[in-house]
């Protein structure tokens, strides 16, 4: 041990980068194996910015699993309303969705993504009061209420918007492909990754710069601690549960333009598919929901050009890979 | 006693609902003819036996799995590939219950070893991540599974509804194959429900159950948890998978919506939920409430919707939907393990108070 003068800075701890270069070294890996330079470019442009979406819409999960130990199995419930909510905008204003200005065209995406995220967080103020909290502590019974929670809320998703798909067109200016050379970049793509990446800074800085993100991250590494030092950690709680369902519901949004559709069983495939980033990353770590998030996407990308049967199975491949690896996912930051 | 394996219903009210349940249905092909009332009958008897063995994992070791609709499906899949390849004869049963049932324990092996050494919640998810590739493969094989379609096929001769065993003018009743085919389900539901009261009453079963209370307690004490619950995880995959062969037998039918899709796996949570966790009868009851409200209960909605259109409210219609009837079960799902999470059967056992051994902790 070095001794440490007044002055010198604190120790910092070693950064673990090893997950950060694994999805860089799998998209460097891929050159070779796809050929083509041309198309390993739309295909890594098309991974990151699937990768964003869904990071979007797992790292309310983790963050609500690492601070409260709750797992919110309903989390699927708030993609779909966060989608129907914004068909509610959209189909009305529909000329604006087909004008050719790409101003015309965000002034009418802006407030439907911003509707759908503060229905979205409403519902969860709903179901953290109604659902989670009387049976806090007991995750067997989390399992099940927000399981049923999930029914009910696609249920009545039905019950309102009717079973059919409703189509959600992409706006005018977010339709085709930048060509740069020959390579073809989607514009909704470039715009869901700046989205994603924005969210991803907004969390990092709040997590790592305010006096909040220092509150929550404590109470993600020690709960007790933190409310032995009279912190309310159930409003805290509350706070991030809102803020992840209102980000759900974003994604959820941004996943319906991807798709250019809206149905209610959405939640369900994507609820699978956040697990699995969640479990990558490890619960309760942003960082390692965004690596997670980008992994599983790349390897559909990936997968899915170079060998189309094995797309169905990689995803639980990668998992298996990653936890034989680092059996807590790639950054361990919950004591549990 | 001995067939209960020691552990009676222990609630006079319980114990006369069983038999009533229990009469009714071994009676009705004669009771209740028509084929609806039959099908209803038989799908109790399967869902019974499935639930229950659910109910060994979720109830009394506390592990939730999304899996368990797989190896439902690998059951059903097996036999109906078998009978399908082979024609209807007895050496393609045979073949499709030597190579399901193996196949569903090796599978249940496999996640229970990777999964079961980390906390309950992991094991959740995998097992959610796991069956939906699995169901994602079934209808991707399609040259193997049928896809979408699903694969038909034809029982042997013994068991087709043209076989006739006892004519008419003996009892007035006629028993032919497809009554034979309804009194093997039944048969074999109860011998596997049997078996599971036989396996959780005996000290394995109490292993489990102290896991359930308390994993590190019960590891202090020397107990190998991991061996345990794998071990419990392949049982109920078994039983699951011989659910899953009888379902395939009745249908004469095995597809992706029968058999392996995500809402029966609801289907199976609503009812261990309704019926009571941890009591293996719980399984009884809640299948046949649950069945029963999916079969009538949703024509009853058809009229009440009819009239609330008629009468020209709003979102009621919607609301009443006969195809809406899983909002008013999940609503009654989270009721239920709010207010009564005992189930039906714990209520009736200690008599409407929340005082007894509660099993869902």
């Amino acid at each position: 041990m070095t001794d440490l003068a007044a002055n010198d800075p604190l120790p910092k701890p070693k950064r673990d980068i090893a997950p950060i270069l694994l999805p860089i070294a799998v998209a460097l890996l891929m050159i070779p194996l796809i050929g083509s330079t041309s198309s390993w470019l739309t295909l890594t442009a098309a991974s990151l910015a699937m990768g964003m979406m869904i990071f979007i819409m797992a790292s309310g999960l983790t963050l609500v699993f690492g601070l409260m130990d709750v797992l919110n199995f309903g989390h699927g419930a708030f993609i779909a309303v966060g989608a129907y909510v914004a068909t509610l905008v959209l189909a009305p204003l529909a000329t604006s969705i087909q004008a050719d200005s790409l101003w015309t065209n965000l002034a009418v995406l802006a407030p439907a993504a911003l509707l759908s995220m503060a229905v979205s967080g409403v519902l969860g103020l709903i179901v953290e009061r109604v659902l989670i909290l009387p049976v806090y502590g007991q995750h067997l019974k989390q399992i099940l209420m927000t399981t049923g929670g999930l029914i009910v809320a696609e249920q009545t998703l039905y019950a309102l918007w009717g079973p059919q798909i409703i189509p959600m067109p992409l706006p005018t200016s977010l339709r085709g492909s930048f060509i740069l050379g020959d390579v073809a970049i989607a514009k909704y793509r470039v715009l869901a990754m700046l989205i994603g990446l924005a969210v991803f800074i907004a969390i990092q800085l709040v997590l790592n710069r305010t006096k909040l993100g220092l509150l929550i991250r404590a109470g993600v590494e020690n709960r007790e601690m933190v409310e032995a030092l009279g912190y309310r950690i159930r409003r805290l709680f509350l706070g991030v549960f809102m803020t992840g369902s209102a980000l759900a519901g974003l994604g959820g949004v941004m996943w319906a333009l991807y798709r250019e559709q809206v149905h209610a069983s959405m939640s369900d495939d994507l609820t699978v598919l956040i697990f699995i980033v969640v479990i990558i990353g490890g619960l309760g770590s942003i960082g390692g929901c965004f690596i997670g998030a980008i992994l599983v996407a790349m390897v559909a990308n990936y997968g899915g050009f170079l060998v189309p049967k094995l797309a169905l199975v990689s995803n639980i491949l990668l998992m298996v890979a990653i936890l034989m690896w680092r059996p807590r996912g790639l950054y361990a930051v919950t004591s549990r | 006693m001995m067939i209960l394996s020691g552990d009676p219903p222990r609630s006079r009210i319980l114990t006369l609902v069983l038999v009533v349940i229990i009469l009714a249905l071994a009676a009705t092909p004669f009771l209740f003819p028509g084929a609806k009332a039959l099908n209803v009958a038989a799908k109790i008897c399967v869902f019974a036996a499935l639930v229950a063995s659910y109910d060994l994992l979720l109830g009394y070791t506390g592990s939730v799995s999304f899996a368990h609709t797989m190896f439902y499906g690998i059951g059903s899949y097996a036999i109906a590939i078998a009978l399908y390849g082979m024609g209807p004869n007895w050496a393609a049963v045979a073949t499709g219950i030597i190579v399901g049932l193996p196949l569903a324990a090796l599978l249940a092996l496999a996640i229970g070893l990777f999964s079961l050494r980390v906390a309950a919640i992991f094991f959740a998810m995998i097992t959610l991540a796991v069956a939906s590739a699995f169901q994602v493969l079934a209808l991707q094989l399609s040259w193997l599974t049928g896809g979408e379609d699903g694969r038909s096929f034809q029982l042997p001769e013994l068991l087709r509804p043209g076989t006739v065993l006892i004519s008419k003018n003996l009892f007035g009743f006629e028993v032919n194959g497809r009554i034979l085919t309804f009194y093997l389900v039944f048969a074999v539901s109860a011998l596997m429900i049997l078996a599971l009261l036989r396996v959780v009453n005996s000290p394995f079963g109490r292993v489990l159950q102290a896991i359930r209370e308390n994993r590190f307690r019960a590891e202090a004490l020397g107990f190998r948890t991991v061996f345990h619950l794998t071990y419990a995880n392949c049982l109920a995959a078994l039983v699951a998978a011989g659910a899953g062969i009888l379902n395939a037998l009745w249908l004469r039918y095995a597809g992706p919506d029968t058999s392996l899709s995500f809402s029966i796996m609801l289907d199976i949570l609503l009812m261990i939920v309704i019926g009571g966790m941890g009591t293996i009868y719980g399984a009884i009851i809640g299948a046949t409430i649950f069945i029963l409200a999916q079969n009538y209960l949703q024509s009853l909605m058809g009229v009440a919707s009819k009239a609330a259109s008629e009468a020209g409210l709003p979102l009621l219609p919607g609301l009443l939907h006969p195809d809406r009837w899983l909002l008013w079960l999940g609503l009654l799902f989270i009721a239920s393990v709010y207010f009564f999470p005992t189930g039906v059967v714990g209520r009736l056992r200690h008599g409407g108070s929340d005082k007894g051994r509660g099993a869902s902790h």
